[in-house]
C-alpha cells in the first residue's frame, strides 16, 4: 500500500541518550533514528521510558548525557521554542487544549510560530494582518477538512466527547505544518470504530502531508499496522529495534511484555 | 411569462440546463460549502462543467443507452454527473451512498452497471470489494482524490482527469455536445431510481424525461418557484424526493442548490443559506422537533414558561392565522408577541426564517407534529406520491390545508379508487417501467393505464386524499373492525419518548405492539432524574422508562377511542425492543419504514410472548456493524399492560 511513499534520509539521530531524575534513571544510553517520511513507534511497559524520550527530542527534558543530532546540525540538547521552529510538533498523553475556546480557535494557535505581523499590524487589522489571518485561516480550514471536524468547527473543546479532542489536538499540532510529529500515546482510551479513525487520520498525514510521525502506542495492534519500524524500551534501556515482525519475534521483547518465568 | 413558455418547448433536462445558462449565465445554480466557504457555480460555469463531463465520459466509452451509477453524499459534482450522463443518452442511476456493499452490489448487477462515479475513497472502497461479482464494471471515477494517491487501477480515475479529457476534446470538437444534446427525445429514459424494497428486492424505476420534467413543471408552477428560490440538497440523491426538488425542479426553475459541508454540519449549513424552499420526511421534522423539546426542558424557567404559554397561543390560533382564516383580535396580537419572543428565534434557530413553502412526503406525518411547525408560521404541507409517480400525485395548495390529508390530485394526475380501497394513479407523471422486469411492470400498470400505487385510501368531503396505510397492511382484527398498523405506529410515534412503534393485530383479537426509545430524549429525561444506564439496551429495561412508555401509550389508546373506524386498535400489550431497528439489520428500508413482516418473523418469539399473557422473555439477537462484523445483544424484556378506553363514539364495546 505505501508503494508510493518514499522513506528517506536520517533527520533525527539520538545517539547515547541518558537521562536522570536523582537517582532514578528514566533513560539509559538509548540510540536510534528517524528516517523522513516513516513512521516509527516507541513502546515498552508503564514506566519504560516512552513518553521522557519525547520530552527529550521536542526539548522539554535535557539528557544528561548524550547528542541528538537534528537536520544535520549536532547538539546536546534541543530547546522547546527551536524545536518548534524547527518543525517538531506534538500531541500529548493527557490532552492540553485550551478548554473554553472553540476547536477553531485552538487549531489556530498552532499557526503561532507561522504568524509574521506585529502586534502594531494586528492592532490596525486592515492591510497585511487581515491578509495574513486569511490565509492562516484557510490552512485551518484545511486540516479541518482533513480530520473531518466541520461540524464541531465552533464547539468549545471542552463540551467535545474525548475521542474527538484527541483529534483537535492532532488538528492544532498539524497546524503548525510539522516536519516531525510526534503523537504521545493518540489512541488511549478510545473505541474500536475511534481507533479505527485515529489509524486512517495517521496513516494519511504520513503518507499525504509526508510528515514523518513518531508514536507511542499501547495498543500493539495498531503499532504493528501501522509503523514502518518500532524501538522497544524497557526499565529505560532499549530492548530492540526494527520492523514491526523482527520486533515482535524477539526474545527480549516477550519477556518484557509476558513475563519472565521465575 | 416568454420563459415558462420556453420551458415548456424544452423536452430534456439538459437542453434545460443549456438554456439557463443563455438565459441566466450569472445566476447561482449551485452552491458547496467548502473550506469553511460557500462556493458558487453560476448556469454557464455548471453548463461548461457538464459539458466536461459528459465530453469526457464519451472519451472513456460512455454510450447511449449506457447506465451510470452515482454513489454519495450531495456533492455538486454528482448532480452534474446525472446531467452529463443525459447529455448523451444515457441512464444516471444514484446509488443510497450508505448502502452496505453487498446491497450495492445487487443495483450494479441489475442495472448491469459500466460506469461508476462516487464521491471517495469509502465508495471506492466498497466497488474494489466486489468488482469480482460485477463483471460489467469497467470504469470508477471519483470526485475526491483524497487517499486514492496509490491505488494504480487502470480503471479507476478522477472526475478533474476525465474532465479536463472532455475539455480538451471539446475545443477540437465543439458541436460534439450539442449535438449530442438534440438527440434527446422526452421519451427517453431519465434516471433510473430504485425502490427502498420495502417489500423483497429493490426495483429499478424508469422515469423518462418527460415524466420528471413534468412532475417539476407541476410543483414549479403549483408553489410558483423560480430562479431566486434556494433549497438545502441533504437528503439521499437515490431518493425520490432528492431527484424531484434537488435535480429536476431546479433544472426546470432554475434555482440554485445548495450542498451542506457534511452530513453532520446540515443544521448549521442551513442557518447560512437559509433555504426559501425546503423538503424533508417527516422523520427529520419529529427530530428538529424532539431537539427543540430536549432544549426547552433544559432551559431555565423563565424561557420554559414564555415557550409554553406561546405555544399554546400557536396551538390555538397559529395554523389559522397561517391560512387566512379569522382569528380573534386579541389572540392575533398575542400571536404577534409570540412571533417577536418565541416563534421567530424558533424558526431562525431551525433555520427556516426564509421558508416560503415546505414539503414534507415519504411517509404519514402525525397530526400534532404537523400542527406544530405550521402553528409557528412555517407553511409546512404534504405531499403524496412515490417513486413510481415521481413524487407528484397529490399536493395541498396554500390555505387548504388539512391535517390528515395529502391534499387533491394536482393538475394534471388522475386519481381513483379502486373497490378495494387502493389509490390508482393515471397521468405523464408515472413511470416507464421497472427496469427489465416486464412481469412486475405488469403488474403494477392495469390495462387501463392505472399504476396500482398499493396504498389504501379514500377521498374525503372535499376532494381531498386520504391515505391510510399501505393496502396490503390494512387487515381486520378478529373482532372485524379494520386494523391499519401504521396509523397505530404514527400515534405512536409522536411522542417524543418513541423513537419507532411495531404494531401487530391483523387476525388476532387485540393490538399489540414493539417499541423504541428515542435515545437522546430518554437518555435526557433519565439523566435529569438521575437515572444511571450503559446504553440503549440499559435504558430499555429500567422500569421507570418502562412506566414512561405506558403512559404515552395510554394517551395513544385515548387519542385512538375517538375514532369511530380505529377505536378497536387500542394497544393492550407493549415491550420495550432491547435493540435499535436497524437497517443494517434489514429491519427498516434505507428510507428508514419498518419492514413489519421480517420483524415479524425475526421476534417471532416476543410476539408470541405478547399474546400469551407472559410477564417477561428472554431474547438474544445477533446484530451486523456497517463494515461486515457481528455482535449479540441479548435482554429479558419486560411485558407491559396498557389500559384501554371505550370507544367514544356509539359503537360496540371493545
Amino acid at each position: 500500500m505505501d508503494e508510493g511513499r518514499k522513506i528517506g534520509e536520517v533527520i533525527l539521530d539520538l545517539k547515547n541518550i541518558s537521562l536522570r531524575f536523582g537517582g532514578v534513571n528514566a533513560l539509559t544510553d538509548i540510540s536510534f533514528d528517524v528516517r523522513q517520511h516513516e513512521i516509527r513507534a516507541i513502546i515498552g511497559p508503564n514506566g519504560a521510558g516512552k513518553s521522557s524520550m519525547l520530552n527529550v527530542i521536542n526539548g522539554v527534558y535535557r539528557p544528561q548525557e548524550g547528542e541528538i543530532v537534528y537536520l544535520g546540525k549536532h547538539r546536546h540538547d534541543m530547546d522547546t521554542y527551536e524545536a518548534a521552529k524547527s518543525g517538531i510538533a506534538r500531541t500529548f498523553q493527557n490532552i492540553a487544549l485550551f478548554k473554553g475556546m472553540t476547536v477553531l480557535d485552538n487549531i489556530m494557535t498552532g499557526r503561532n510560530l507561522k504568524m509574521k505581523s506585529n502586534f502594531l499590524l494586528d492592532a490596525l487589522y486592515w492591510g497585511p494582518a487581515q491578509r495574513e489571518e486569511i490565509a492562516h485561516r484557510r490552512k485551518v480550514e484545511e486540516i479541518i477538512d482533513f480530520l473531518e471536524i466541520q461540524h464541531i468547527r465552533k464547539t468549545p473543546v471542552g463540551r467535545l466527547p474525548y475521542g474527538l479532542q484527541k483529534r483537535v489536538e492532532l488538528a492544532r499540532a498539524l497546524a503548525a505544518e510539522p516536519s516531525i510529529l510526534l503523537l504521545d500515546e493518540p489512541m488511549a482510551g478510545m473505541n474500536v470504530e475511534e481507533k479505527q479513525d485515529m489509524c486512517r487520520f495517521i496513516l494519511d498525514v504520513n503518507d499525504q502531508l509526508g510528515t514523518t510521525i513518531v508514536l507511542i502506542e499501547h495498543d500493539m495492534g495498531v503499532v504493528m499496522d501501522i509503523s514502518d519500524r518500532v524501538v522497544v524500551l524497557d526499565y529505560g534501556r532499549k530492548i530492540a529495534d526494527g520492523t514491526p515482525d523482527e520486533v515482535r519475534s524477539n526474545q527480549d521483547v516477550i519477556d518484557a511484555y509476558l513475563g519472565v518465568a521465575h | 411569462m416568454s420563459d415558462t413558455v420556453r420551458l415548456q418547448s424544452l423536452s430534456t433536462f439538459p437542453q434545460l440546463l443549456m438554456h439557463h445558462a443563455r438565459a441566466r449565465p450569472n445566476h447561482p445554480a449551485t452552491r458547496e460549502k467548502y473550506l469553511g466557504i460557500w462556493q458558487t457555480w453560476s448556469w454557464s460555469q455548471v453548463a461548461e462543467e457538464v459539458r466536461a463531463m459528459a465530453s469526457g465520459l464519451a472519451e472513456i466509452g460512455f454510450k447511449r443507452g449506457d447506465n451510470l451509477a452515482i454513489i454519495g453524499d450531495n456533492r455538486p459534482h454528482l448532480y452534474w454527473a446525472m446531467c452529463a450522463a443525459q447529455c448523451l443518452g444515457g441512464v444516471p442511476v444514484p446509488l443510497y451512498q450508505d448502502a452496505v456493499a453487498a446491497e450495492m452490489v445487487f443495483v450494479l448487477q441489475d442495472a448491469g452497471i459500466k460506469f461508476a462515479i462516487v464521491e471517495d475513497q469509502e465508495q471506492v472502497d466498497k466497488l474494489l470489494e466486489n468488482m469480482a461479482e460485477c463483471p460489467n464494471l469497467q470504469h470508477i471515477l471519483y470526485d475526491d482524490p483524497r487517499g486514492l494517491r496509490h491505488y494504480n487501477q487502470p480503471f479507476l480515475h478522477g472526475l478533474d482527469e476525465v474532465q479536463e479529457m472532455g475539455r480538451i476534446h471539446n475545443r477540437n470538437h465543439p458541436e460534439f455536445i450539442d449535438g449530442e444534446i438534440a438527440l434527446g427525445r422526452p421519451g427517453d429514459v431519465s434516471v433510473m431510481l430504485y425502490t427502498s424494497g420495502t417489500t423483497g428486492k429493490p426495483k429499478g424505476v424508469c422515469q423518462t424525461q418527460a415524466s420528471f420534467i413534468e412532475a417539476a413543471r407541476i410543483g414549479c408552477e403549483f408553489d410558483k418557484l423560480g430562479p431566486d428560490d434556494n433549497i438545502l440538497s441533504y437528503l439521499p440523491m437515490a431518493w425520490v424526493g432528492d431527484h424531484l426538488f434537488s435535480f429536476a425542479q431546479a433544472t426546470y426553475a432554475g434555482f440554485t442548490i445548495n450542498c451542506p459541508e457534511s452530513g453532520d454540519t446540515v443544521m448549521t449549513d442551513m442557518r447560512e443559506i437559509g433555504p426559501s424552499f425546503y423538503f424533508s420526511p417527516p422523520r427529520v421534522f419529529e427530530n428538529l422537533l424532539t431537539q427543540v423539546m430536549i432544549r426547552m426542558e433544559d432551559a431555565g424557567a423563565l424561557k420554559r414558561n414564555m415557550f409554553h404559554y406561546f405555544m399554546e397561543v400557536a396551538r390555538r390560533c397559529g395554523a389559522e392565522i397561517l391560512d387566512g382564516k379569522p382569528v380573534s383580535r386579541g389572540d392575533r396580537l398575542l400571536y404577534a408577541l409570540g412571533t417577536l419572543l418565541v416563534y421567530g428565534p424558533l424558526r431562525n434557530v431551525l433555520g427556516m426564517s426564509r421558508i416560503r413553502v415546505a414539503y414534507t412526503a415519504g411517509a404519514a406525518i402525525g397530526p400534532d407534529l404537523f400542527r406544530f411547525y405550521r402553528s409557528i408560521g412555517i407553511n409546512l404541507k404534504q405531499l403524496y406520491g412515490s417513486t413510481e409517480t415521481c413524487a407528484a400525485v397529490c399536493l395541498q395548495p396554500d390555505g387548504q390545508i388539512k391535517f390528515d390529508t395529502v391534499g387533491p390530485p394536482a393538475p394534471g394526475v388522475e386519481v381513483k379508487i379502486a373497490d378495494d380501497g387502493e389509490v390508482l394513479v393515471r397521468g405523464q407523471v408515472m413511470l416507464k417501467e421497472y427496469y427489465k422486469r416486464p412481469e412486475d411492470t405488469a403488474e403494477v400498470i392495469d390495462d387501463q393505464g392505472y399504476f396500482h400505487t398499493g396504498d389504501a385510501g379514500f377521498f374525503d368531503e372535499d376532494g381531498h386524499l386520504k391515505i391510510i396505510d399501505r393496502a396490503k397492511d390494512v387487515g381486520k382484527l378478529a373482532g372485524g373492525a379494520m386494523y391499519a398498523p401504521n396509523y397505530i405506529e404514527n400515534k405512536l410515534k409522536f411522542f417524543s419518548h418513541i423513537k419507532e412503534a411495531v404494531a401487530f393485530g391483523d387476525r388476532k383479537d387485540e393490538v399489540c405492539a414493539f417499541i423504541n426509545i428515542d435515545m437522546g430524549a430518554v437518555g435526557n429525561w433519565a439523566e435529569r432524574r438521575n437515572i444511571a444506564y450503559s446504553g440503549y439496551t440499559d435504558l430499555a429495561l429500567k422500569p421507570e422508562v418502562c412506566e414512561l412508555i405506558r403512559e404515552c401509550v395510554e394517551k395513544a389508546n385515548a387519542d385512538l377511542a375517538h375514532d369511530a373506524m380505529l377505536s378497536a386498535s387500542q394497544v393492550h400489550r407493549f415491550l420495550i425492543l432491547h435493540k435499535e431497528l436497524d437497517p443494517d439489520d434489514d429491519e427498516l428500508t434505507r428510507t428508514r419504514k419498518v419492514r413489519r413482516g421480517f420483524i415479524a418473523e425475526k421476534y417471532a418469539v416476543l410476539i408470541d410472548a405478547l399474546y400469551s399473557g407472559k410477564t417477561s422473555q428472554f431474547i438474544e439477537t445477533e446484530v451486523k456493524f456497517e463494515d461486515g462484523r457481528k455482535g449479540k445483544v441479548s435482554a429479558d424484556l419486560r411485558i407491559m399492560e396498557a389500559k384501554t378506553f371505550p370507544p367514544r363514539a356509539a359503537t360496540k364495546a371493545a
